[in-house]
């Protein structure tokens, strides 16, 4: 029998090929951007799903791979929302787009502090830890008005244009094109992030982080690292919501607005970076066609729809969706293996 | 000789029990050194202390004349310390492709890169590919690690401690559980360990350990025991004793 090799160039062709472009994401953005110009009535609810996307996507980043639980990220959502209000209010930095960079940092840094609570622990001590560091942030807030105008909420706020260039109009139309592209934006930082090596270890934490430290990854700091990083995703969406309001209130912070973006993030699925973005688009479609449908009903139709998934996915409630996108690898010409053709038995 | 891995007075308590009793081992550069013992001996927590999975109690470990006693698990494999284990440690949902990928790719120093997408360095794939031959795992390695029969398990075990180059590698039971018709290429993965590296192996299995050990050290109850070359040790009367009356027992 003749040696049968595995050709490199082969091998690193099916590595490489997980980043490349699926023509259905190619297909999902083309159709995110052509909404600008199709619903130009609709651009205030699509605002709406553009800020919960990039949100859950940011809880996608710890949870979904590097598999952290956190009933509390509305911490950092609300702390990027106040920043960003409150460097506009005092025109410290008049430009949106600067603003919400500076918001997105200031996230970050609490991020990283706080993530040092998170690294040892159980699922269940990590949702408790969470939880009382947006409980904590919150009364903070509360407690001081003369900054936060406390249980008022942030009021008088102007926003200036953004590049100096497109006001925030009424119909929300210039503040719709602005989160769909930091959205996306930040969206393709996020896919470099998880076909990176360092995503790859983040993984394998989420996996078994005892056999990622076996072979040489320094877990902690790279639950810190991206811990840091998804608190920045969280703070700039919120410094979003906070810009196209021109306001912010202690309600950014709520536990509901946690629990609701778990929820998102499970209806999408973890795990695929879309899940959030899928999630952002049903929930809000759900809870305004239920809301008005049958407005005492929508929590009952929520909680169906999560028996429901959880029902389905079974095994994890994060990867309902696993067969979905098997299938959506089965129609990607480019990703099928040749029939029959195991890799063991060919030849350079 | 020169000594690669040494542990001096170790000691593990948990509670009452001492897992680990006062051992000093020490391992020779280039040995394929044996540690033996009944079920409950302390041979896994050994393992464990050395690579810093769990603290000792008291005592010092050296790797190379290092005092690595208070460093992290991966500062340690960074030195050029791997292991397997007893019960497999893999990544589930990852495959054999992606392990070996991470785990090289930690070891020559991208594991931090957040920006180049994973296997676009040559010298990665290189290894990656020969790896994946020399282990068998070619025709599993896009499947999830979670799916792969266990003896194909066995070997990316074997394989990912390898990928980490150590210059010292711990082995825990590496044929544990692999049934008959899988045993052969686990047997055969580890007579084929580089020769340069310098294996600690915990067995049960007599036959492998006589036909692959340079040096048995003897575990009973956390302390060593006995200490020698193969044919000392099992002339040993005491050794004798120790799995004889193991095996009344049973
Ligand atoms: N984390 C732990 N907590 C408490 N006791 C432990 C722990 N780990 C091991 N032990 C105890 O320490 C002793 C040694 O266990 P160890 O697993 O090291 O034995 P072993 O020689 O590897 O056995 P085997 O051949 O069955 O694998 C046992 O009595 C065990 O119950
Ligand atoms: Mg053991």
């Amino acid at each position: 029998m003749l040696l049968a090799r595995l050709s490199q160039d082969e091998v690193t062709g099916r590595f490489v090929g997980r980043a490349h472009w699926h023509p259905l994401e190619v297909l999902f953005w083309v159709g995110a951007f052509a909404t600008i110009w199709l619903f130009p009535g609709k651009h205030l609810i699509l605002t709406e799903i553009a800020w919960l996307a990039l949100f859950a996507l940011s809880l996608d980043l710890i949870l979904g791979y590097a598999g952290i639980v956190s009933l509390g990220h509305a911490a950092f959502f609300g702390f990027g929302a106040y920043t960003a209000a409150l460097l506009a209010k005092h025109e410290i930095v008049n430009e949106p787009a600067l603003a919400l960079v500076v918001a997105g940092l200031a996230a970050s840094a609490l991020g990283f502090v706080s993530s040092f609570l998170v690294l040892r622990g159980t699922d269940l001590t990590r949702i408790m830890v969470t939880l009382g560091v947006a409980f904590v942030l919150r009364e903070i807030a509360n407690q001081n008005g003369w900054l936060t105008g406390g249980a008022d909420g942030l009021q008088g706020v102007t926003m200036q244009p953004i590049l100096g260039l497109y006001r925030f109009d009424m119909f929300g139309h210039n503040g719709y094109v602005y989160c769909l592209v930091v959205l996306f934006i930040l969206f393709l930082l996020a896919r470099r992030i998880v076909n990176s090596p360092f995503g790859l270890s983040l993984q394998s934490i989420k996996n078994n982080p005892l056999r990622a430290a076996a072979i040489g990854v320094n877990v902690n700091a790279r639950l810190i690292a991206i811990y840091t990083i998804a608190a920045g995703y969280a703070g700039i969406a919120g410094g979003l919501l906070a810009q196209t309001q021109a306001f912010a209130s202690l309600a950014y912070f709520d536990f509901e607005r946690s629990a609701d973006l778990l929820l998102v993030l499970v209806i999408g699925g973890a795990g695929y970076l879309y899940g959030g973005l899928i999630g952002a688009i049903v929930f809000k479609f759900m809870h305004d066609y239920l809301a008005v449908l049958t407005p005492q009903y929508w929590p009952f139709w929520i909680g169906l729809l999560l028996v429901v998934l959880v029902l389905v996915g079974r095994e994890r409630i994060t990867s309902w969706t696993a067969p979905f996108r098997r299938l959506a690898d089965r129609l990607d010409w480019r990703r099928a293996r040749p029939p029959g053709a195991s890799a063991e038995g060919r030849q350079r | 000789m020169t000594i690669v891995l040494e542990t001096r007075n170790l000691e593990k308590r948990f509670g009452g029990i001492i897992a680990t009793g006062n051992v000093s081992l020490s391992i020779e550069k280039g040995a394929r050194h044996a540690l033996i013992g009944p079920n409950g001996a302390g041979k896994t927590t050994i393992i464990n202390l050395l690579t810093g999975v769990l603290p000792p109690t008291s005592g010092t470990i050296l790797l190379e004349d290092k005092d690595i006693t208070g460093l992290s698990t991966h500062a340690r494999v960074r030195l050029g310390l791997a292991r397997t284990f007893q019960i497999n440690q893999l990544f589930p949902d990852l495959s054999p492709l992606q392990t070996l990928g991470l785990a090289v790719s930690e070891r020559l120093g991208y594991g931090h890169d957040w920006w180049r997408v994973t296997g676009s360095k040559p010298a990665v794939m290189a290894e990656v590919v020969d790896l994946l031959e020399r282990f068998h795992l070619g025709d599993v390695m896009e499947d999830p690690t979670a799916q792969l029969p266990y003896g194909k398990q066995r070997l990316l075990e074997i394989a990912v401690a390898i990928a980490c180059r150590p210059r010292v590698l711990l082995l825990d039971e590496p044929a544990a559980g692999v049934p008959e018709g899988e045993r052969e290429d686990i047997l055969a993965a580890v007579a084929a360990l580089p020769s340069d590296v310098t294996v600690l192996l915990i067995e049960h299995d007599m036959d492998l350990v006589f036909s692959f050990a340079d040096r048995i050290s003897v575990l009973v109850n956390g302390r060593l025991f006995v200490e020698g070359r193969p044919e000392e040790v099992a002339q040993d009367p005491r050794v004798k004793a120790v799995y004889l009356g193991e095996e009344a027992h049973a």
